[in-house]
């Protein structure tokens, strides 16, 4: 009836999970509780959970992110703390078992749902307002897209509650991924979780290349597009190109777990290294997809606090491109040591030292748009700054891995988790982190307490150097990734200070969530009345903060790269952005609940496949097919907004400004 | 949204203005049909005949099969490199360039794999 | 939008032309998710080719292929897309009765595929070339039946679209549909000549 669900399913016998359980269950009650008793409900359902307003999902990924990482971070400083006790004879606190699932987890959920929904959720909000459009192409695929992304958070944090989660590592290697190996629930919920949050990813990436190359304002050619549109771009045709190959690959696995095919097995001909090939050929791309979107942020926020042009905007994007092209041909630097020959190897190392160049043009471009212009230090500059030194380090340490003779002594150590813990945290996270601040007080209408920003900034900066110094030194001395436990003491005190290192990074995420209730509550002094609080370049500073739903009443026409700022040397009073004498109707889609029902199904479909309750998989995937046959039938899903509704919103603007 | 027609980019499958269903859709569909069914009777020809070269066969079926496949995107989908068809040809290129990567880069380095790595049954076997 | 007003607009370039018209928008967009779909054919291409050779002691592609079988599956898919061609100008004519005529051949045409296809596997099966006998088997069934999962879906999606014809005519949104549907069709039989060419033409 339950397939192999029961009560034995729910972890009993172990605490932490237990009490994670009751503490969360109790806030969402609670939260849920708040919304019922206040009535916010129908606000909550019509404006944002069936919104359709690229905005307003931008923001649900980004707050979808913060809390994600919430959890993932939980199990880094699980990890820290047990390799700093875990010396020689200790044994820590974490069983191997344990152990396993929790750096398994803290990859993916750090991966998947805390880079990813943040690089989407940034690119959602502010590439249609760069590019002087009303919203993406697909309004109603952008909210579904988010919709299955959460669904798979939420499949994923179940397996935290009823069941297991995999103990694999973040992709899953067979043959110990195989059921052979891995008979329990935990794969199953690695590999739906994935396969649903993984259609909402590439159907945002089509949503996202279609609006930057078909909805761009007139006159905006693609030489006059801001440079965050191109990595934008860049970004999402990797999207498209790399996403499929990581459904193949774990359909494949799913096919072998759940019907006993051989692709990867140890018997029947299988072949677990093409697994390993596959599932790089997605990974490349997918840390491609992370960073180029973080260069952009780097470039405007860079450009904007330098109050200078960006310095050499056709290489910044012929550099973009180039990695968009160059990242499908690397893939092979991840398994150097799994036999292949010398030429083969040699090649792919080759290709990884080709990549970097790009990447240092990038860089000299950033510092040369700093050098003669008049830097300000607030927050996202920081981050900026901070990314350079940073992710030059990083770079620096994956070049040397690219080397193979290198990579074959270094494959696996802590040597490696510190190269790409150094390039995501100083590359991506810290561009998240620039992102966010750059952009709330366009997406909230306040800005962010800058000196408590300028803390998180330190505290990370800090907090990050002290965490994994320490473990490029271990893995020159031979410490290995995931390891649960080690002899040589001498090790001990480098895991120590990498655990300081974690607490000074939690005091930073700890004053992130200050911040922003200390923002809030004094959002009134914080308020940005112009639209501009920073003296941007591009056309989202021409908005108001927060725009109203159609971003522009009347399409901006633009003549230039760094469309505003030429509108703002032409004259302020000669084009009003929002004039209402000029606004012709026009329509906006209307919010729709595809996308929260279909996600509601595909968690049924999922659970009840992972646990074997084939009743109910048939009936979630009659479900979601209904959801989708009823979409297919509405004829009305847009509203037109005259002059009247344009002119009521400037009218109480005015009154409240 | 509202949109407007004013000569902007085609989609694929052909713009409205270009083949109002006219006759010249039919001619394009008609010549695809003739031609693929030339190109994959003599794909079926070629595998079965002893005219060709052995070895020369599988160079054979792709040419054909590549040709096919050209027949297909230019009569039934209108895929041109045309100013108003640069987006979907260029799309369709770097779509080529990944899908030439994914097949051949994966032959090529499986196979030097397998030449260099013991067989998962010997593996398996030594451990017991 | 007001960008239309522009009275230069053929000397203005392409990409200064302000947002496009919704059926390039829908179409672009759809081309870029079959794009999509073929890199994960693409994928299962890769693998077969791989594991073509690992049989296990089982049977082999040349033991099991029928040349003749999959000559007549060619046949009715290329078939089908030229009635859906059909179908399509039938649908910008705004002529029912050409719609009519090429959705049902374009159906029946599928269905024949489909129909063989399924019989195929059966066959296969019963004979204990099952996909878990073996990892070229395994290979094979899920390209194959990957394959002919696309044209089943499209199969139901062509009955859905033919129901929308008959209860709302040819709107713009349902013609703009009938070309997403119609790149699909053609796409799946770009797919078919890589199946038939490299896995049963290629098993020799």
């Amino acid at each position: 009836m339950l397939g192999r669900l029961s009560w034995d399913s729910i972890p009993w016998s172990e605490p932490i999970p237990l009490i994670t359980a009751a503490v969360v269950g109790m806030v969402i009650g609670a939260v849920l509780l708040l919304v019922l008793v206040k009535g916010w409900m129908p606000y909550l359902w019509r404006d944002w959970i069936t919104s359709t307003d690229h905005k307003r999902i931008g923001i649900l990924y980004c707050g979808l992110a913060l809390v994600m990482l919430v959890r993932g971070f939980a199990d880094a400083i699980m990890m820290r703390a047990q390799l700093a006790l875990a010396s020689g004879g200790a044994q820590g606190y974490l069983p191997p078992d344990h152990y396993n699932q929790i750096f398994s987890a803290h990859g993916t959920i750090m991966i998947f749902f805390v880079a990813m929904p943040f690089v989407v959720g940034l690119m959602n909000f502010v590439v249609p307002l760069q590019l002087g459009a009303r919203d993406v192409a697909f309004p109603v695929l952008n909210a579904v897209s988010f919709w299955l992304t959460a669904a798979g958070v939420l499949l994923i944090n179940a397996s935290l509650v009823i069941g297991e989660f995999a103990r694999t590592g973040w992709l899953a290697y067979p043959p110990l991924s195989e059921t052979q190996f891995s008979p329990g629930v935990g794969v199953d919920y690695y590999l739906w979780s994935l396969q649903i949050s993984g259609v909402g990813t590439l159907l945002s990436g089509i949503n996202l290349v279609t609006t930057i190359l078909k909805l761009r304002a007139p006159g905006m050619s693609y030489s006059r597009m801001p440079v965050f549109c191109w990595t934008a771009l860049a970004s999402n045709l990797l999207i498209v190109a790399a996403f499929p190959v990581l459904t193949a690959t774990f359909t494949m696995l799913l096919l072998d777990r759940y019907c006993g095919f051989h692709f990867f097995t140890t018997d029947g001909g299988g072949n677990a290294m093409m697994y390993i090939n596959l599932i790089w050929i997605w990974g490349h791309p997918e840390v491609y997809i992370l960073i180029l979107p973080a260069f952009g942020v780097f470039s405007e926020v860079i450009a904007t606090f330098s109050g200078k042009p960006l310095f050499g905007y056709r290489s910044m994007v012929a550099a973009t491109m180039a990695i968009c092209v160059l990242s499908f041909m690397v893939w092979l630097h991840h398994f150097f040591t799994m036999g292949a020959n010398a030429d083969v190897n040699g090649f792919f190392g080759v290709m990884t030292m080709i990549i970097a160049v790009p990447t240092g043009v990038k860089v000299f471009n950033w510092l040369f748009t700093m050098y003669g212009g008049t830097v300000r230090f607030t927050v996202p500059m920081l981050w900026s700054i901070g990314f350079i030194v940073t992710f030059v380090l990083g770079g620096a340490t994956g070049v040397l891995l690219a080397i193979p003779p290198v990579d074959f002594v270094l494959h696996n150590s802590l040597f490696l988790i510190a190269h790409f813990h150094n390039t995501a945290i100083g590359g991506v996270l810290f561009g998240l982190m620039a992102g966010y601040t750059y952009w709330f007080p366009k997406a909230f209408g306040f800005r962010l307490h800058e000196g408590l920003g300028k803390a998180v900034f330190w505290c990370w900066l800090i907090g990050f150097y002290l965490a994994f110094m320490p473990l490029y030194a271990l893995g020159l001395m031979g410490a290995t990734r995931r390891m649960q436990h080690y002899d040589d003491a001498s090790w001990q005190p480098l895991m120590f200070a990498a655990f300081l290192g974690a607490m000074m990074i939690l005091v930073g995420i700890v004053l992130t969530a200050v911040q922003l209730y200390v923002s809030i509550r004094q959002r009134a002094q914080r308020r940005d009345l112009t639209g501009d609080p920073w003296g941007g370049r591009t056309l989202e500073w021409s908005t108001p903060s927060p725009p109203p739903a159609w971003n522009f009443a009347v399409p901006p026409q633009v003549s230039g790269l760094d469309a505003y700022w030429r509108m703002k040397k032409r004259s302020r009073e000669e084009v009003s952005m929002t004039s209402m004498t000029e606004a012709r109707p026009f329509h906006m889609p209307k919010p729709n609940d595809t996308g929260f029902f279909l996600a509601f199904f595909a968690v049924v479909t999922g659970f009840s496949l992972i646990w074997h309750i084939w009743w109910l998989v048939g009936c979630g995937v009659i479900a979601c097919v209904s959801v989708g046959l009823r979409q297919a039938w509405r004829t009305e899903t847009e509203v037109e907004i005259g002059p009247d509704v344009v002119a009521a919103f400037q009218a109480g603007r005015e009154v409240s400004a | 949204m509202d949109r407007h027609l004013d000569g902007n980019d085609g989609a694929p499958g052909g713009t409205p203005g270009e083949s109002h269903g006219g006759s010249s859709a039919l001619i394009s569909y008609l010549i695809g049909l003739g031609l693929s069914i030339l190109l994959t009777l003599a794909s079926f020809w070629a595998a079965s005949t002893g005219a060709v070269y052995g070895p020369g066969v599988p160079v054979l079926l792709a040419v054909l099969a590549v040709a096919q496949m050209g027949v297909h995107l230019v009569f039934f989908l209108h895929i041109s490199s045309a100013p108003d068809q640069v987006n979907n040809f260029l799309s369709l290129a770097f779509g080529i360039f990944v899908v030439a990567l994914i097949i051949f880069g994966s032959m090529i380095i499986m196979a030097n794999l397998n030449h260099m790595i013991m067989p998962m049954e010997q593996i398996i076997a030594r451990q017991r | 939008m007001s960008g239309g007003l522009n009275p230069t607009v053929g000397k203005t370039p392409l990409s200064e032309r302000g947002p496009a018209p919704v059926r390039t928008v829908v179409g672009f967009g759809f081309w870029l998710f079959l794009l999509s779909d073929i890199v994960m054919f693409a994928v299962f291409f890769a693998a077969y080719a791989v594991l073509s050779s690992s049989t296990a002691g089982g049977p082999s592609g040349r033991e099991l292929f029928d040349h003749d079988r999959v000559l007549l599956e060619t046949c009715c898919l290329l078939l089908s897309s030229f009635t859906c061609g059909l179908m399509l100008i039938g649908s910008k004519r705004e002529s029912r009765r050409l719609f009519y005529l090429g959705a049902l051949a374009t159906l029946a045409l599928g269905l024949g595929f489909v129909m063989i296809e399924g019989i195929e596997f059966s066959e296969m099966i019963a004979d204990g070339a099952a996909p878990t006998r073996s990892a070229f088997l395994s290979a094979f069934f899920t390209l194959v039946g990957a394959h002919g999962l696309h044209v089943t879906v499209g199969l139901a999606w062509l009955m859905l679209m033919a129901t929308q014809v008959e209860a709302m005519g040819f709107t713009s949104m349902v013609q703009r549909r009938l070309l997403c549907f119609s790149l699909f069709w053609h796409a799946l039989d770009i797919v078919w000549i890589g199946v038939f060419t490299i896995v049963y033409l290629g098993a020799g």
